[in-house]
């Protein structure tokens, strides 16, 4: 046994290497998950889209529906000024979006928009958009924010109506040192 | 040799035990001893999670909430797979190689005796945190035992004991892990060259090194989700620019070679029991080598296949898809090597090899529909129904479970120097098979149907084969009394066992008395 303990101990100072190897592999997954879903395009809801040169399409008519909701608590009323728009494929549209903050204390949110049907997010651009970044609310302060988007006029012809919607989460960690 | 922990005449005053009582147990190094720490506790766990099941299939033997609130309920199904998975069967495995891996390959001890002791009392601890967390605020974790987020990212404090639980056993499971992979790298016996070694030690050393690739992934997993949870952290919170889907690439990447975890060494120890039983050696052992090693390297690419539905690119489901599939081919080679070694053999069917016969055949049918769920859209269909259900407890308990009940029945006439009662471990296997099935293949209609799992309550249509079930479940619950009777009556009164028990049993075990000394092999045998 004792010709053996050096030889046991030097295996295990190779595993516990591996060990500790795969423990930081599993945080690594964090910016390489990150990394692939920019290098694929995934997941870029909170990014300005570019738009090629489009032109709109005027013998179609779509409906663009907005929602919008607010999770964790947040003190907040959001509503979107107008409930829907009627455009056609290609055409730049603005809408207004507005935030108030009921509480009495600084409060930061983040936007996570998503679309209905799912299939339709990949034709629906946004050159500008409050989810961009955090916004941060004042006690009291009310905001109005823009969306700018195009909807690609090669969207499928069976998608007649397309909801966003968004959903407003708190930002915990920004509002505790805020507030 | 009856006085199986006598130490008189062994001379070494350094591995001797010098407690008695509870002390000997709490301060053991012996591999032995370990070995029977590990398989109480795994069954004591087993007990605790299957009174859990008993609760699930209480509340859905009938439409309608009459026992359990829903909250509850999903308490109850996530701490049945918790504890299940790292309470039950992991330990039972890790009890099994703390046993035989020694004995196997002629090595007077594991190679780190005091770390050997230590991975096992870090278990307890983790076990209570689980348990006690029941009756914490908000009660225990029920975000499901796969955590996902944001559910795990929002329970009450329940969640943080299981957090805790999962790194304890994780550091235990790293620490048996390093010590099985040195003691069988380093410490066999002379001529014992690595394929010379029994297939069951050979899963073990594969299982060991998987262990110590994946159990610090799921330690960083259930890291990011406690600082997630308490220290202002994003990982897989949208709002801050993280995301939910990330955990769950994360806790696959865990989750899937974990399953093989859970039955590679079930898989040796069906390869050590069907030859002994058919009188003739392992079919394809080197092939049997290779479909091991080939089904680890492969449950490292493959763990998207949980996660059809989340979204992900057609290429990226096509490859999840595919890489899933070839996994068939190594589990194929196992399963007809296994058929191939009872080919013309001399078989006859004690109560080991009739559960490893159930278990080749129940486990293929698992393996099925396990292909059929690897389908893209027959898996965006059957996501999240009774059918995956009945798909992982066709592998888990049909697949684990009864090739360690078949690895109990063979060796424990071994460890415990007596033979159990023939009549009653027959009574046990087909009591298990028939309520097993009757448990769980009406899980199969009801999922293709479309119940959805993880829920209290269920429509109408699904009531007569959630009866069905719960009925087998509560038979098969009874049934594993019977087991607990022939091990308890094993030990204290059975007949005296042969040094080698069964006929066509080879190997360096069967050339130890039963029940064999405290110590071992301090003199190496020498294979030829």
């Amino acid at each position: 046994m004792v010709s053996n303990a050096q030889a046991n101990q030097r295996t295990l100072a190779k595993l516990l290497v591996v060990a500790a190897v795969m423990f930081g592999f599993g945080f690594a997954m964090v910016p390489f998950y990150r990394a692939i879903c920019d290098a694929l395009g995934l997941n870029s809801v909170i990014k300005a889209d570019a738009v090629a040169n489009t032109q709109v399409d005027a013998a179609r008519l779509l409906t663009v529906e907005f929602d919008t909701n607010l999770r964790s608590g947040l003190p907040w009323t959001f509503t979107p000024l107008e409930k829907s728009v009627r455009i056609h494929p290609g055409a730049l549209t603005q809408v207004t979006f507005e935030i108030r903050n009921h509480s009495d204390r600084a409060v930061t949110g983040q936007a996570i928009p998503s679309y209905g049907p799912p299939q339709a997010a990949r034709y629906f651009k946004k050159l500008d958009c409050f989810c961009f970044t955090q916004q941060t609310l004042a006690p009291g302060e009310i905001k109005r924010m823009p969306v700018v988007f195009v909807i690609e006029k090669d969207l499928p012809q069976d998608v007649n109506t397309i909801t966003l919607s968004y959903t407003f989460f708190e930002v915990e960690g920004k509002s505790k040192k805020a507030g | 040799m009856d006085a199986a922990h006598a130490h008189n005449g062994h001379g070494h005053e350094a591995h001797g035990h010098h407690y008695t009582g509870i002390m000997r147990w709490i301060t053991t190094t012996n591999h032995k001893d370990i070995g029977t720490l590990y398989l109480v506790f795994s069954l004591t766990m087993f007990f605790v999670g299957g009174l859990l099941a008993m609760g699930i299939r209480l509340e859905l033997l009938q439409p309608g909430l009459q026992f359990w609130q829903p909250e509850f309920f999903n308490e109850l199904t996530t701490m049945h797979g918790l504890i299940m998975v790292f309470g039950a069967i992991m330990p039972a495995f890790v009890g099994f190689a703390n046993w035989q891996v020694p004995m196997m390959i002629g090595a007077p001890d594991m190679a780190f005796a005091r770390m050997n002791n230590w991975s096992f009392w870090l278990l307890p601890p983790a076990a209570t945190l689980l348990v006690v967390s029941f009756f914490v605020p908000g009660g225990a974790t029920a975000a499901g035992w796969t955590l996902y987020t944001p559910l795990s990212t929002q329970m009450g404090p329940g969640m943080d004991l299981a957090i805790f639980a999962l790194h304890i056993m994780g550091a235990a499971s790293i620490m048996g892990s390093i010590n099985i992979i040195t003691t069988i790298l380093n410490m066999r016996a002379p001529g014992m060259t690595l394929m010379k070694m029994p297939l069951f030690v050979w899963t073990w050393l594969i299982t060991a090194y998987l262990l110590i690739a994946i159990m610090p992934v799921l330690a960083g997993a259930v890291t990011m989700i406690l600082t997630d949870r308490h220290f202002g952290t994003n990982f897989f919170n949208a709002a801050g620019g993280g995301d939910p889907v990330l955990f769950q690439h994360v806790f696959w990447f865990f989750g899937h070679p974990e399953v093989y975890v859970m039955i590679l060494p079930g898989f040796g120890i069906v390869s050590q029991v069907v030859p002994t039983f058919s009188r003739k050696p392992l079919f394809g052992y080197s092939s049997m080598v290779y479909a091991t090693a080939s089904i680890a390297i492969l449950s490292f690419i493959v763990w998207a296949h949980h996660m059809f539905t989340v979204g992900m690119p057609a290429a990226a489901q096509l490859f999840f898809m595919y890489t899933t599939m070839l996994i068939a081919v190594p589990t194929g080679v196992k399963v007809f090597n296994w058929i191939a070694t009872m080919w013309k053999g001399s078989l006859t069917f004690e109560t080991p090899m009739l559960f490893a016969c159930g278990f080749i055949f129940v486990f293929s049918m698992g393996g099925f529909t396990g292909l059929v769920l690897a389908i893209v859209p027959v898996d965006i269909q059957l996501q999240d129904t009774y059918y995956v259900v009945a798909h992982f407890h066709y592998v888990l308990v049909a697949g684990s479970l009864f090739s360690l009940f078949a690895g109990v029945y063979y060796w424990m006439p071994k460890w415990t120097g007596h033979m159990y009662d023939e009549t009653l471990g027959k009574w046990h296997f087909w009591l298990s098979m028939i309520f097993f099935n009757v448990t769980f293949f009406p899980m199969h209609f009801a999922g293709l149907a479309g119940m959805p799992r993880r829920i209290p309550d269920y429509a109408l249509q699904f009531a007569d084969f959630n009866m069905i079930s719960s009925l087998g479940a509560f038979g098969f619950g009874l049934s594993q009394l019977i087991f607990v009777y022939v091990v308890v009556q094993c030990i204290r009164s059975g007949a005296k066992a042969a040094d080698k028990t069964w006929e066509g049993a080879e190997g360096l075990e069967w050339t130890l008395p039963s029940p064999p000394p405290y110590h071992t092999w301090e003199t190496p045998p020498v294979v030829k």
